[in-house]
């Protein structure tokens, strides 16, 4: 019972979608007042979810149909998964199991999967370049990603959440030392490739490629992935929070995922898109020497 | 139903569909998108694909080349949706009436539920067009 609970209502599905939901009216409404705009109202992400549960599923001929519809449903699981993870351990550290660190890790990288298999199986021409772009990013960020998330394992020799956090409550927040600072500028560059937000969007660019992955989609499995997106835009940066600043109580890390979610949101406002073959240059180059240089700092205890 | 229809009025998320316009019609469709007019506070926003579309702007006349895409369109867009003819082209032909490659006025070609007149119309006038729009899918599923 309490399992379930802790799955489908507090920081499982419930808690991930309205906060979710959340992020992403922030994420508008401060794009819309860089922009000089008003913005949206408070329940407008509501009123879209809603909106596209009630349209038609539309499946275009010839698309493997079963592959075509799954794949949102698994997106979306896994992402709960993994906040259920991340929140139960900021709430109760000491409740975690050995290597959930790795499993976050595992199913952090499966909405991005189901977004190239949704891309290849729709049978659209469009699709399966935004799903190859796609498939490039993951390539290229994964590595300075879990360089990045090597830090924190290094310094509290752990590969448990749960003792991340103890130790940091205890010892201080690893932001506070140069590789932390470090590998936390490497975290937030690789959760906006991660998220697909502006300069990393090429895998859904709209201007040239529509909608990418998504172009076949409509009605309830479009609105299951907008909803993943939403959920990601919550869950991808609180691992950040959990790994390098997790606060004593649930409000101070709601407090540094809102800071954590402003930045992003920033730099998302401030960039031009770049090219797949730009992001792979810099992933590769810059932002893995910067994430090897925090880990060697790390070892060295610094 | 209810709950998704009026969930539906709330965001409408619109695909521009330019059926041989003069592009005078759909520089003022963006304008609406600029700070001045600002839709997106009724939750207004420009789909890319087709597929996520509520709403087709149809802007120009249908001729030889466009009428039978803009039906392709309008079959492609999820139900229920609706079509909204911007400018005096889309309305009626203008003074293409008589041309050589005019077919047949939109609405012989698709169902259209709202015709926004004006040659370009002011985005004012698209935004009280809409509204009544929204007003007359509220009076009808009431």
């Amino acid at each position: 019972m309490n399992i379930l609970f802790n799955y489908l209502i507090f920081p499982g599905f419930i808690f991930t979608a309205v906060a979710g939901l959340f992020a992403s009216y922030v994420d508008r409404k401060v794009t819309a007042r860089v922009q000089w705009r008003k913005g949206p109202p408070l329940l407008q992400p509501l009123y879209d979810f809603v909106k596209l549960l009630g349209k038609e599923t539309m499946v275009p001929v010839g698309a493997s149909k079963t592959t075509f519809l799954l794949a949102p449903v698994f997106a979306l699981t896994s992402i709960v998964i993994v906040s259920t993870i991340v929140w139960n351990t900021l709430l109760s550290p000491g409740k975690t199991f050995l290597g959930d660190l790795i499993v976050t890790v595992y199913l952090l990288t499966i909405p991005s999967i189901m977004i190239i298999l949704s891309g290849f199986a729709s049978k659209n021409p469009l699709a399966s370049i935004g799903a190859s772009r796609e498939m490039k990013l993951i390539l290229s960020y994964e590595l300075p990603y879990l360089f990045a998330i090597l830090v924190p394992i290094i310094k509290s020799n752990s590969i448990r959440l749960g003792e991340i956090v103890q130790y940091q409550w205890t010892e201080g927040p690893f932001i506070g030392s140069v590789s932390g600072i470090i590998a936390v500028i490497v975290m937030v560059l690789c959760t906006q490739a991660k998220l697909g937000l502006v300069p990393f969007d090429m895998a859904e660019a709209e201007q040239e490629i529509i909608a990418g992955p998504f172009i076949e989609y409509s009605g309830p499995p479009l609105g299951i992935f907008k909803l993943t997106k939403w959920s990601m835009l919550f869950v991808v940066p609180s691992l950040t929070v959990l790994l390098f600043f997790p606060a004593l109580n649930f409000w101070g890390n709601i407090l540094g995922y809102v800071i954590l979610l402003v930045v992003v949101v920033l730099i998302r406002n401030t960039n031009p898109r770049v090219r797949i073959d730009q992001a792979v240059r810099f992933f590769w180059t810059w932002v893995t020497l910067l994430s090897l240089i925090s880990v060697v700092l790390a070892s060295y205890g610094l | 139903m209810k709950l998704t229809l009026k969930a539906l009025t709330k965001s409408i998320w619109v695909f521009h569909a330019a059926c041989s316009p003069c592009n005078n019609c759909d520089i003022e469709i963006l304008d609406l998108l600029t700070p001045r007019y600002d839709v997106e506070r009724f939750g207004i926003v420009l789909a890319s694909s087709i597929r996520h579309a509520d709403a087709l702007l149809v802007t120009g006349f249908p001729n030889y080349k466009t009428a039978k895409k803009i039906k392709y369109l309008y079959e492609q867009m999820p139900k229920p949706g609706v079509v909204i003819a911007i400018g005096t082209c889309a309305c009626g032909g203008n003074f293409f009436r008589d041309s050589y490659s005019f077919v047949k006025p939109l609405d012989e070609i698709i169902p259209v539920n709202a015709y926004i007149p004006g040659c370009p119309p002011k985005p004012e006038a698209m935004i009280m067009g809409v509204v009544k729009l929204i007003k007359a899918l509220k009076a009808k599923n009431k």
